[in-house]
């Protein structure tokens, strides 16, 4: 291979795209190393802290995409408190100030403010795509920032951000002249938007394609907009209370009918059921439907709809929709792939959905791989059917509400049930468990989740012969996460040189004590073990060092962070 | 619906032995959270929110039986959950060789009365069975009662019937079914097994009853002050984002298609309030069942905290207190401000007027029970 001019391996690796295939190409030999580094454009930083942004930028010179991490997952639950870190801003100075030619940003879990976004828009002319999945620290003054000066934006897509609204003027900031938006997704904003502003703007982008409005948008405005853009591919719905009887219902009628296009329908964020038939043209062309904000869309509204889709892949829906419903899904929707049934009542939960409905969507769907499933219970027998329909999954989430609760039919732990799971799919990727569990299933994961990337576990397990299984066991495992187990020192030590070849774990309200950690910390210098503890009074355990409340570890070529509040210790 | 049924007889038999044969460190609540409500009486549930371990006359399960025959009533008077009607006749027809002592009447003529008495003396198991049931149930959190409604005027509850209509194994209950429309009970349900809010398990201390039954009281609660911080695992951007959704449905003026409608519900003695969506229910047996689930912890814990220190020392009153359907009482307030006993009017009439919800003891409620009391002796 030596004898190729690099050119001609650049323009091979042009070809790869995926991050981890590029990241096997650079571990070759050091050519290959040096050709893939300079030409690669999208960089995957998976935790933030892992690596600086002047290396990144020292490595790959040519860099235009970056996604970056910041949180560990369990933050969204509430465990990690505010100001623990995962600020944006560093990167964005840092590649200001290296003049780095940034198109596109995707962030997940971070911290950004609205001086970030300020700096954003002004430093980077060429800045075309900005993705906000589950940040905060930013109001619409930011956005009105990226609004004004991103000449070329096409892409602003805030997904399940906690923003602060001072109200709609931001969307104004966008000049007449742009007329490039291509995705528009504002859902989880709270706040009004100036309705006149909206529809100039999208009859302005001729080629939007996705367009996601919040709850300030009515009907009559939908209907408008709807009747500018037809070509549009996705559509997420504001608010969506009308009469029937309407003339403006009919209009809007008349306007989805046209939009012939659109293969993904979310929202219904307010909505009045007796207006959905509307949506029925369309929904047999519908590949993902996401009705989890819609609580007002149940019964035979829902299912009707349903009834429709019947090309659906991918459907996000809630609890309310019962066992019955699932089985509507089950036999409508043949080319189902990812499910996410979401409680409506997170404490409560909705008796009507069962391990029955899940069984209906493992026999009636066989292409299913990913699902989500928030119930009240689970059997055994039931997962074992499950496994036994759907061998593909490669994302297996249960969250039976009642955090220990066993088998409802035999009372037994579900260990069972999960090792059936991870014994027929082979391909299983990321598991997540509840229920009563044994280290039984711990075993099971280690002899059999060989694929398995990422685990959740919470309330299981019963010494830590259960985390020793999966950590001798789960050879590509690269993110570990356990709250509220009996897992302890002895666990933890057992093979320190595991946390290397993964990207973090995490363990909260478990046995490890801070002398366990402080070992830990001491032998592998090259990972970063935060403590966090907000209270004083902790458990002490047997090596007289007190219980630790929350453990965050993660590999990282920089060192201690920099940023970490007070009740941060990194050992 | 059979391998359900199937299922729950035989977790209802397993119960027993679970509880016994535990030997793993969880405390008595973490193996009762396997223990399903029981219905005492041995009636299905109504409600297409819950439902009650419905069981098959095929099988003898006295285990079930007995707990049965403990489950606690929210009494509004005149009604019957009609599941009572049935396990009584599953009582009757044999299994335990008695003979009800007061024939089956309508609805509405007493039954009330008539039933818990057969329950009490016409079982003729030992104090010890029922409080083997009572301590397995305190230690676990089950989450259902029947409440009894007063059900005039819907057409669900019609004034004669009591008779089960959805056992579909109860072929031989015929000697003791009542006419009843099978509206309300029309769907059958499957068994809801009842939340168990943990608090750390391995932080519990140990076995001892008396601390599941106190403990039940705050962990079954489902809501605020129970709950594990990160559990469930849901994004908190989500919860707020539906829990406001509910908040700006609760001020939508009520078209009876849009939105929720949410009413507080207080109990007497209860530490806080709930809220229920009146218009997730179609019946007033569907309110009364979900209603019973949601405050179901704090009667258990009443029974709970006298009881349980040493079992045997309930006494017979107390337990014919709690079994008695009418300790509990079903009022709402109306738009002129009114406390009205809930069932006299039309459901959607109901739901138009009603601003909140209040269990009230029946001791309490003087002014509305004994007239409801006095109906019974008129009828009989």
């Amino acid at each position: 291979m030596n004898y190729f001019p690099d050119e001609v391996l650049e323009h091979v690796f042009d070809f790869v795209t995926s991050h981890r295939d590029r990241n096997s190409l650079s571990q070759v030999c050091k050519s290959w190393y040096r050709i893939e580094s300079s030409s690669r454009q999208k960089v995957f930083i998976g935790n933030c802290y892992a690596i600086s942004p002047e290396r990144v930028i020292e490595r790959f010179p040519g860099l235009k995409s970056i996604t970056l991490k910041g949180k560990p997952h369990f933050a969204d639950f509430n465990l990690v408190p505010n100001d623990w870190g995962g600020f944006v801003y560093p990167w964005i100075e840092a590649f200001a100030r290296n003049r780095v030619g940034l198109e596109e940003l995707q962030l997940k879990r971070m911290v950004v403010s609205d001086e970030s976004l300020e700096l954003l828009s002004r430093c980077f002319p060429n800045f075309k795509s900005l993705v906000l999945v589950s940040c905060e620290g930013f109001t619409t003054d930011g956005l009105a920032a990226i609004a004004a000066n991103c000449r070329f934006l096409r892409e602003l897509d805030l997904q399940e951000n906690e923003v602060e609204d001072h109200r709609g003027h931001w969307l104004g900031c966008f000049p007449d002249s742009c007329t490039s938006l291509t995705s528009l997704n504002f859902a989880c904003l709270k706040g009004d938007i100036n309705l006149g502003v909206l529809e100039r703007l999208v009859a302005r982008s001729p080629n939007l394609r996705s367009l996601r409005l919040n709850r300030a948008v009515p009907l009559d405005t939908l209907q408008k907009i709807l009747m500018q853009s037809p070509q549009l591919l996705d559509l997420g719905v504001g608010s969506y209370v009308n009469d029937p009887d309407s003339e403006i219902y009919s209009k809007l009628v008349t306007a989805i009918q046209k939009c012939e296009s659109v293969r993904s329908l979310s929202g219904f964020l307010d909505v009045a059921p007796h207006c959905l038939p509307a949506f029925h043209s369309i929904c047999p062309n519908l590949t993902s439907l996401n009705l989890s904000y819609a609580p007002g869309i149940h019964g035979s509204e829902l299912t009707k709809l349903i009834h429709h889709c019947r090309k659906l892949q991918r459907l996000w829906i809630l609890d309310c929709i019962g066992d019955k419903g699932l089985e509507v899904v089950a036999s409508t929707c043949k080319d189902l792939q990812e499910l996410r049934v979401f409680p409506s009542d997170p404490y409560v939960g909705n008796a009507a959905v069962t391990e029955e409905g899940l069984v209906a969507i493992s026999s009636g769907c066989p292409k299913l791989n990913s699902i989500l499933y928030f119930c009240q219970q689970m059997t055994n027998a039931a997962l074992i059917t499950v496994a036994k329909n759907c061998p593909n999954f490669t994302r297996f989430r249960l969250c039976i509400l009642d955090p220990t609760k066993p088998d409802a039919v035999t009372m037994q732990p579900l260990d069972e049930g999960f090792g059936a799971i991870v014994h027929s799919c082979r391909g299983l990727r990321r598991l997540s468990l509840s229920g009563l569990l044994t280290d039984q299933v711990f075993l099971y994961i280690g002899m059999y989740a060989e694929q398995l990337e990422m685990l959740s576990i919470a309330f299981a397990g019963d010494s830590d012969k259960g985390m020793q299984y999966v950590l001798n066991g789960c050879k590509k495992l690269r993110k570990l996460e356990i709250m509220d187990c009996p897992f302890g020192n002895g666990a933890l030590l057992m093979d320190v040189g595991k946390y290397e070849t993964m990207r973090s774990l995490w363990m909260s309200s478990c046995e490890v004590t801070l002398g366990g950690c402080k070992t830990l910390a001491k032998l592998m210098p090259r990972l970063n073990v935060e403590i966090m503890n907000e209270n004083e009074l902790a458990d002490f355990s047997a090596d007289h060092t007190p219980k630790v409340n929350k453990m965050y570890l993660y590999r990282t070529l920089v060192g201690r962070r920099k940023d970490a509040p007070e009740y941060v210790c990194t050992l | 619906m059979s391998p359900a049924l199937l299922g729950v007889e035989e977790e209802g038999q397993s119960n027993v032995s679970l509880a016994a044969s535990s030997t793993s460190i969880d405390c008595i609540s973490r193996n009762g959270c396997g223990l399903k409500e029981r219905n005492y009486l041995g009636l299905s549930d109504c409600s297409s929110v819950d439902s009650s371990a419905v069981p098959s006359l095929s099988e003898e399960n006295k285990n079930n039986l007995n707990l049965k025959a403990t489950e606690l009533r929210l009494g509004l008077p005149g009604s019957q959950s009609p599941e009572r009607e049935a396990d009584v006749s599953l009582l009757s027809t044999g299994k335990l060789d008695e003979k009800p002592l007061f024939p089956m009447l309508p609805l509405k003529d007493g039954i009330c009365s008539s039933l818990q008495k057969h329950v009490i003396s016409g079982n003729k198991r030992g104090f010890s069975d029922t409080m083997d049931g009572f301590s397995e149930v305190k230690g676990s959190l089950y989450s259902e009662k029947n409440w009894l409604f007063h059900s005039a005027g819907t057409e669900s509850d019609s004034p004669q019937s009591v008779g089960q209509g959805t056992f579909p194994g109860s072929s031989g209950m015929n000697a003791m079914q009542l006419s009843r429309p099978s509206g309300a009970q029309s769907h059958m349900m499957k068994e809801v097994p009842q939340k168990v809010l943990q608090d750390r398990c391995h932080g519990a201390n140990g076995t001892n009853l008396n601390q599941a039954g106190t403990s039940n009281n705050s962990s079954n609660a489902p809501a605020a002050k129970a709950q594990v911080v990160g559990w469930p695992p849901i994004k908190s951007f989500r919860k707020n984002t539906l829990a406001s959704s509910s908040k700006n449905n609760d001020e939508v003026d009520g078209k009876p298609s849009s939105g929720a409608l949410f009413v507080k519900v207080s109990m007497d003695g209860a530490p806080y309030l709930r809220k229920v969506d009146l218009r997730t229910y179609s019946t007033y047996q569907e309110l009364s069942c979900a209603l019973e689930k949601m405050f179901s912890c704090f009667t258990i814990g009443q029974c709970g905290s006298h009881g349980v220190p040493g079992k045997e020392k309930l006494s017979e009153s107390k337990l014919r207190d709690l079994l008695n359907g009418s300790e509990y009482v079903l009022t709402y307030e109306d738009k002129d401000r009114d406390w009205m006993l809930v069932g006299d009017v039309p459901w959607e009439m109901f739901i138009d007027t009603c601003k909140r919800l209040k269990i009230m003891k029946s001791s309490d409620a003087i002014g509305l029970a004994p007239r409801v009391m006095e109906k019974f002796k008129i009828k009989a």
